[in-house]
């Protein structure tokens, strides 16, 4: 290839690979620190308290970033493992390895929030809601894909067979959102309805989009330190 | 295919676990809540389409495990047939031979669980579109779990989480049907999912296999 730009291939070789992801990995873990700090303070100190659900609703600066992550998560994993099998590349295939523990936190991190918060507001730790079923049946997903990927001792066969597990989830996700979706309105009325009031407080979707910062930095520094872990390993 | 059946045909007992499995599953739940005809009418779709989806997913690890032992699927990657139509055959047969007995043996666990009459004709339409779609869903599962050890669980663990569709869709197509609604739609979705997936699943299944005996 003697195209000129950037070297796109330069970086996926794990040798090259290692050093970047060590600076990218800290740079990404102090932002994500200091978005954190930044994001409670204005979660805690700054967004004013909610009309209708007093001081509970303060969980959504966790809650709702941790969902977002989840979800957007399991696509990033697919698209590795996407291009893993494409390209045939050993550090795509670690990057979505290394990304799925991250994906299946956040998405517990989504449940565990999402039924503290449920208790106070709705009067239950649980309702089968559309959103929290598929959230659940994404957990599920995540496990799954780990769990493969830990049976199969032999690294090549294990990354290509989570590949294409990958895929075929990330192909069934909005079949099962939607039809999680049309269930939940089929069988329950609306007794719980996630719509909340449309007039956010400025400062509360500033607090939200620092907490999805800090949760975006510490994912791709978790991911990165994992992949290195990965490389190492594979040297040995 | 015909070897397939063949096959299947020469060791019944294996067909006949897997349905006697289905009814067994099926009648606990009764002994577990309790035996009032209203209740059991309510839960009757639920209850029967959970037990095709795990008896469905129970067979499912024999679909490619003799082949991979005694090194027929070796034979079927290297050979000219297209593995693509080759897996669609063998997922085709154990449909037949897993699927179809459930379909035929629903009415009998419909008669026991008081269902109406009338719903018969729908429940038996959603699991002839539906049980398909697990055999061909189920087969993904059972090539990348091929020769692992706890394949078993392994492939329950990856499988199930994809059956959910089609549950929600053939479970509603009947209580929609109970409800006196029209239960078109769900049986249309149905087999719209069954047409994608008789499709797009044999050439993922062939990937997996490609990958499991590398």
């Amino acid at each position: 290839m003697t195209t000129h730009g950037i070297k796109w291939f330069w970086y996926a070789s794990p040798q090259t690979f290692f050093p970047l992801a060590g600076t990218i990995a800290r740079l990404c873990g102090s932002l994500s620190l200091v978005f954190l700090l930044a994001g409670l303070y204005v979660a805690f100190f700054v967004a004013p308290t909610d009309a209708t659900q007093g001081e509970a609703y303060r969980i959504i600066f966790i809650h709702v970033p941790a969902a977002w992550m989840s979800m957007f998560l399991y696509v990033v994993m697919a698209f590795w493992a996407a291009l893993g099998l494409a390209m045939n590349t050993r550090l795509s295939a670690m990057m979505a390895r290394a990304l799925a523990p991250t994906g299946a936190l956040f998405t517990f991190i989504a449940l565990w929030t999402g039924s503290l918060w449920g208790k106070p507001t709705w009067g239950t730790w649980w309702v089968w809601d559309a959103r929290l079923t598929s959230e659940l049946i994404l957990l599920f997903l995540y496990f799954g894909f780990m769990a493969l990927q830990a049976s199969i001792d032999d690294r090549r066969r294990s990354d290509r067979a989570g590949a294409l597990l990958a895929l075929v989830g990330v192909v069934n996700v909005p079949i099962i959102y939607y039809s999680v979706q049309w269930w939940n309105t089929l069988h329950q009325g609306a007794s719980v309805s996630f719509t909340r009031a449309p007039s956010m407080a400025a400062t509360m979707f500033l607090g939200m989009i620092l907490m999805a910062l800090a949760f975006w930095m510490y994912s791709i520094a978790v991911a990165l330190t994992r992949v290195r872990r990965l490389i190492v390993e594979d040297e040995r | 295919m015909r070897r397939e059946l063949l096959l299947a045909l020469r060791r019944p007992s294996d067909v006949a676990t897997a349905l006697l499995f289905f009814v067994i599953v099926a009648s606990l739940f009764p002994l577990g809540i309790g035996a009032e005809p209203e209740r059991l009418r309510s839960i009757a779709p639920g209850v029967i389409w959970v037990a095709a989806l795990l008896s469905a997913m129970l067979s499912l690890g024999r679909l490619f495990a003799a082949d991979h032992a005694d090194g027929t699927l070796e034979q079927m990657l290297l050979g000219a047939a297209p593995l693509g139509l080759i897996v669609a055959a063998k997922t085709a047969a154990h449909w037949l031979v897993s699927g179809l007995p459930l379909v035929l043996i629903a009415p009998l666990i419909a008669v026991q669980y008081d269902v109406a009459a009338r719903l018969y004709g729908v429940l038996a339409v959603s699991l002839l579109l539906g049980t398909p779609v697990l055999s061909f869903i189920g087969a993904i599962g059972a090539a990348l779990t091929l020769g692992l050890r706890g394949g078993g669980v392994l492939l329950s663990l990856l499988v199930l989480p994809l059956y959910v569709p089609v549950l929600i869709l053939g479970a509603g197509a009947v209580a929609m049907a109970d409800a006196g609604l029209a239960a078109g739609g769900q049986l249309e979705l149905l087999g719209a999912l069954l047409i994608m997936a008789a499709a797009f699943t044999p050439w993922a299944t062939a990937a997996a296999l490609r990958i499991s005996s590398e």
